[in-house]
């Protein structure tokens, strides 16, 4: 396959960036989207350009790491997927690609398509865990958890913080991120004493942050790679409004 | 010239004598303590975020050290941990299936191929119960039964069901759960969490570990840390082979740079070959996905009869393939060991027999399974996996056999440690995959998760403060001499690697090494093989320092210079590799020679000869390293030989 | 936004049920007009409910209208930098079409008033005969009026569809059989809502009233 990229280069956080195209020859279906740029950054490195820097660690879809807007989409067009998961045999001969880094306030660019996602740690320090200090835990029998519960406390505890949710939407929200660890922590009982104060520190971080506000549009679950569900957001909203309601900012109320 | 010399041997000096079961709590016992209001003003560094570094810098900050984080990633929540698919073992015995700590701690010694210490891996089994209650308070949300209680499989050929496991994705819920305990920390003001930086260099004061020099990878700034203590926990190095499982980021560079400060190297050679990869399917090929091995317990493996068959796998009639493991290992099957089957696999791949383009692949096949059980079972089984498996290579496992290929997974080599996870620096600690310690010459499934954790948790933060309590250290600072020498040192061999601007990529340099140690110092090893592949590294290190391209300059993100100096270490950990495979005359877990086997192709163990740890110091780059021997006694599990037929 | 939008849809489904009233002759809906003007005598001086009524609907509008531009501008400083290239949103196309939907809404609004409220852009203007008003409104020579409020009612069904929808997540609602329910509960309300809308324009146009 032969490709005409079209990607953004910025030498650094405070310059200017700018699409530029690069033509891919002799590319292999069984490619790797990130393998597709290796093979881009040999060729530049040799040639005695600078090479496209991209986030990438570990390659199967589960470090959260890589993350790029491809043709407009977050990960690119195949479903579920990240980009390092994504393969050459999705596209065709003769395309252009186009490829930005994630767009927004919390992320800002580093260099070409490497965005800071430190926005989303700081989210999960305000509140994204259960304390309990080493060597202070019961008998993991001691507190039984219904299966559905479980089951549905994994499904939201899936998210890789990749950050497409984000990139995504139309808000530049990072609701679904906040919503997802939230709904994981409160369907477990290990999480309910700090589920109020929980939320109002999550959300405040976020806002913070200067992420956007969440219009329900759902295209974050559109291209989350993988598949947290809408209703999340609504189990944030419910325990979001339920802790204003408390004070549950407040210690002891 | 000679390629090694033998020094003095090394002992563990830590681990009480008395009875196994009693060691880990006398240890506790006798360890001096650190008064809290002391706490406050020591400060410990910690490289590394996985299952060890994340548990330990959470752990560490609860009790009221100062500590310092640091990962190449951008979050702490990236590390490769998060990667591990299985499961995690414990010997809780929920199942009332005969486990035990005692069992687990057996199993253990065994599945290492009796290279390991006996003190620790029992340390590890009685702390392996302790790490479940910590996860499930955390909120890990493992799999429970319809009871809401706990689920448990079994794993890797065990014969009990002792492994707990979140779907296919254990390390990630794991990883999380330390990771958040470390963000709370972080949030709180105890931990200073410092992503996107590379440890470089290891500073050492009067022979102690007093601190690192890290690159910020954002701005380019070297600096200097100081601290009262260093802890390595910055996994392992199967990235020497360019493609394995692991991430690409993950290298040697940390430990690399403590064993060339005098911390000894042990047991380099033992890496763990993971049997059910995808195979590779081209030039281009960055990096290779494995497949759980769970998959084994209802896929055949074959290949064809005849060599050059090159027939659809469909087209292949019945009486013209080769169940080959059910053939040869007739009472395990499919289901043997690791090591076992990925050395089966190559063996008829060797003997033309492989399949799929590049015929380094074999079968793995669910046609039968699909027809006994029906697809939607298969499809709640292993759907996930079918579903990976499409997505790279693009053909349906439902209806074509899956074609795998064995990769390099894990390594059991490391730094050596004592039973205090102390190297043999003072004040530099090492755990994880980093050390050497738990694993002997062969990692059991569902172990790594397990030792990660216990590291961190409860045997580095008991046994560091012993360490602590002896000081107070003196103070030192960055301008101390030995920090600027060490810090020049990075600064110069940065400036070396950009000055060379030659004409070939790190990564093409990177490929070429990985693709000599595969054929020579993989699956199975030869002393003419290791020779020749101790000369031609050599060779390509030279030509490395003299043609490597690395575009760019210091300042600001540098991917290309980030690899160079990864690739750099990963020349002189290959050679050092050969050498250890060289001088381990005998077979044994992930290190098989071709000199060493049993008449029907076996590994053979050489007891007499090889029962120690190997522990290289570090003379030199291209210099012979000193071998140090730690002797290994079994008190406990006697060794025998493994037999799986 | 859920607050106030709930108060707007509450006046919504009142207001349809009132001008559904035409169909029962002129006097009935002649009489619901003064009533309305009525409601509340003796206890409160003749149009005072209907003022309280107006002010809460006005305070409703412009709550809901500065949430949404809150939300706007939090969303336009969140992407300082656009995308070179970018997909519509997929959600649905209510989901899309929320702000500008929005925007052509407030237009008809004042429009709306300014026509069968206040009289001003009537052609008869005539305030003691609604009925006659509505029925020159909608006269088959004026089809321009016809179309817009037709345009106007139809974006007013998307943007409730995903209001409403957008309400009860808000509010809570958190469940994969909830959402089903809730977008199936939200389609069924827009489609009603437009239907009782158009019924009367396209009822004087067909002569079904006159």
């Amino acid at each position: 396959m032969n490709l005409t990229l079209r990607i953004w280069r910025q030498p650094g956080p405070e310059d200017k960036g700018r699409m530029v195209t690069y033509q891919v020859d002799d590319v292999s279906p069984d490619m790797s989207f990130l393998e597709m740029l290796d093979v881009l950054n040999e060729r530049l490195t040799l040639s005695g350009e600078e090479p496209v820097a991209f986030d990438h660690d570990c390659r199967e879809g589960i470090c959260g790491m890589c993350g790029l807007m491809i043709n407009g989409d977050a990960h690119g067009p195949q479903r579920g997927t990240t980009a390092c998961q994504l393969h050459m045999r999705q596209f065709s001969d003769g395309e252009t690609i186009d490829i930005e880094p994630w767009r927004a306030r919390a992320f800002p660019v580093i260099k070409d398509l490497v965005v800071n996602r430190g926005a989303f740690d700081k989210i999960i320090a305000a509140g994204g865990y259960i304390t309990a200090p080493t060597g202070s835990a019961p008998d993991a029998h001691a507190t039984p958890v219904a299966k559905a519960d479980a089951d549905a406390a994994f499904e939201s505890a899936a998210c890789i913080g990749c950050g497409a949710c984000v990139a995504a939407c139309p808000n530049g929200s990072g609701m679904l991120f906040t919503a997802a660890k939230l709904t994981q922590l409160s369907l477990l009982p290990q999480g309910q004493p700090e589920r109020y104060t929980r939320v109002i520190g999550m959300v405040d971080a976020h806002d913070e942050a200067g992420f956007g506000g969440c219009t329900n549009a759902g295209e974050c679950t559109v291209v989350c790679p993988k598949g947290i569900p809408l209703n999340t957001i609504g189990r944030l909203n419910r325990d979001y409004l339920t802790a204003t309601a408390k004070g549950g900012g407040t210690p002891g109320s | 010239m000679d390629l090694f010399t033998e020094g003095d041997p090394i002992a563990d000096t830590k681990a009480p004598s008395g009875p196994v079961e009693a060691r880990w709590d006398t240890r506790r016992f006798e360890a001096k303590l650190v008064n809290p209001a002391n706490r406050r003003k020591m400060t410990v560094i910690v490289v590394g975020t996985g299952l060890a570094g994340g548990s330990a810098a959470a752990t560490l900050a609860e009790q009221g050290y100062r500590v310092r984080s640091y990962c190449y990633q951008d979050s702490p929540r990236r590390a490769h941990s998060i990667a591990a698919q299985g499961g995690i073992n414990a010997a809780k015995n929920y199942r009332n299936d005969g486990d035990s700590v005692h069992r687990l701690f057996y199993d253990t010694v065994k599945g290492g191929d009796f290279r390991s210490r006996e003190s620790n891996v029992h340390r590890l089994a009685e702390v392996s119960v302790n790490i479940i209650d910590q996860c499930v308070a955390q909120g890990v949300p493992f799999a429970r039964e319809y009871g809401g209680l706990l689920d448990t499989r079994s794993f890797g050929g065990a014969q009990v069901q002792r492994t707990f496991y979140a779907r296919g994705q254990t390390g990630q819920q794991l990883l999380l759960g330390a990771y958040q305990a470390l963000e709370r920390q972080i949030g709180l003001g105890n931990v200073e969490m410092n992503a996107r930086h590379e440890m470089l260099e290891l500073v050492v004061v009067d022979g102690r570990a007093r601190g690192i020099v890290v690159r910020d990878l954002v701005t380019g700034e070297i600096s200097t840390e100081m601290a009262d203590a260093v802890v390595l926990a910055s996994g392992g190095y199967g990235n020497v082979f360019f493609l394995s499982t692991n991430a690409k980021g993950c290298n040697v560079t940390a430990t690399w740079r403590a064993h060339r400060k005098g911390a000894y190297f042990a047991n380099p050679c033992y890496t763990q070959i993971h049997p059910t990869c995808i195979p590779v399917s081209g030039d281009h090929q960055s990096k290779l996905t494995l497949m759980s091995e769970s998959l084994r317990n209802d896929g055949r493996v074959w290949v064809p009869k005849a060599t050059g068959d090159d027939r659809a796998p469909r087209d292949i009639p019945e009486d013209e393939r080769d169940y080959y493991l059910e053939r040869i290992y007739p009472a395990f099957g499919n289901l043997v060991p690791r090591d076992i089957a990925s050395r089966a696999a190559k063996n008829v791949c060797d003997s033309g027999r492989g399949v799929g383009p590049t015929k380094l692949g074999v079968y793995l096949d669910f046609a039968d399974a699909i027809d006994r059980l029906g697809r939607k079972a298969i499809e709640a089984k292993y759907g996930n996996l079918f579903e990976m498996y499409e997505r790279i290579t693009g053909e349906d496992p439902y209806q074509v056999p899956m074609r795998i290929y064995p990769a390099v997974h894990y390594t059991m080599g490391g730094l050596w440690v004592d039973y205090d996870l102390q190297s043999t620096i003072p004040g530099l600690f090492v755990i994880g995959e980093a050390n050497f310690s738990d694993h002997g010459a062969n990692r059991l499934g569902a172990s790594a998760l397990m030792q990660g954790l216990a590291d961190g948790y409860f045997v580095l933060p008991s046994t560091i403060a012993n360490y602590l309590a002896s000081g107070p250290l003196e103070k030192v600072d960055a301008s101390h001499p030995a920090a600027v020498e060490a810090r020049a040192d990075v600064e110069d061999r940065i400036r070396r690697l950009l000055a060379v601007d030659g004409d070939r990529t790190v990564d093409s340099f990177h490929r070429e090494l990985g693709q000599l140690m595969w054929e020579h110092c993989g699956m199975e090893r030869s002393e003419a093989g290791l020779r020749k592949a101790i000369d031609e590294i050599r060779a390509l290190r030279e030509q490395f320092w003299q043609r490597v391209r690395v575009p760019g300059d210091g300042e600001g993100l540098n991917q290309s210079l980030e690899k160079a100096g990864r690739v750099a270490d990963f020349f002189e950990l290959a050679e050092l590799m050969c050498v250890d495979a060289l001088h381990r005359e005998e077979s044994c877990g992930g290190h098989f020679r071709a000199e060493h086997q049993t008449p029907d192709g076996e590994a053979q163990r050489d007891d007499d000869r090889f029962a120690y740890v190997a522990a290289w110091e570090y003379t030199g780059t291209g210099e012979p390293a000193v071998l140090h021997k730690e002797d290994l006694k079994f008190e406990y599990v006697h060794p025998t030989q493994r037999s799986y037929k | 936004m859920a607050v106030t939008g709930i108060l707007l849809m509450l006046f919504l489904i009142a207001h349809m049920l009132g001008n559904l009233k035409i169909f029962t002759g002129e006097t009935a809906f002649d009489h619901y007009g003064h009533w309305l003007r009525d409601v509340g005598t003796p206890l409160l001086p003749s149009t005072w409910f209907l003022w309280i009524q107006r002010i809460a609907l006005l305070v409703a509008v412009l709550g809901h209208i500065a949430a949404a531009t809150v939300l706007a501008l939090r969303a336009r400083a969140a992407r300082p930098v656009r995308y070179a290239h970018r997909k519509p949103v997929r959600g649905s196309y209510a989901a899309r079409t929320m702000r500008w939907g929005g925007v052509i809404i407030l237009l008809f609004v004042i429009y709306h008033i300014l026509d069968l409220t206040t009289g001003h852009l009537n052609p008869q203007g005539d305030s003691s005969n609604p009925y006659g008003n509505v029925v020159a409104d909608f006269a088959p020579e004026r089809w321009y009026v016809t179309l817009f409020y037709t345009l106007a009612i139809v974006a007013l069904g998307f943007h409730l569809r995903h209001g409403a929808f957008s309400a009860f997540r808000s509010l809570g609602q958190q469940t994969p059989r909830g959402e089903r329910r809730a977008r199936a509960a939200a389609l069924v309300f827009a489609v009603a809502l437009c239907a009782g809308y158009l019924a009367v324009p396209f009822a004087v146009l067909t002569g079904l009233v006159a």
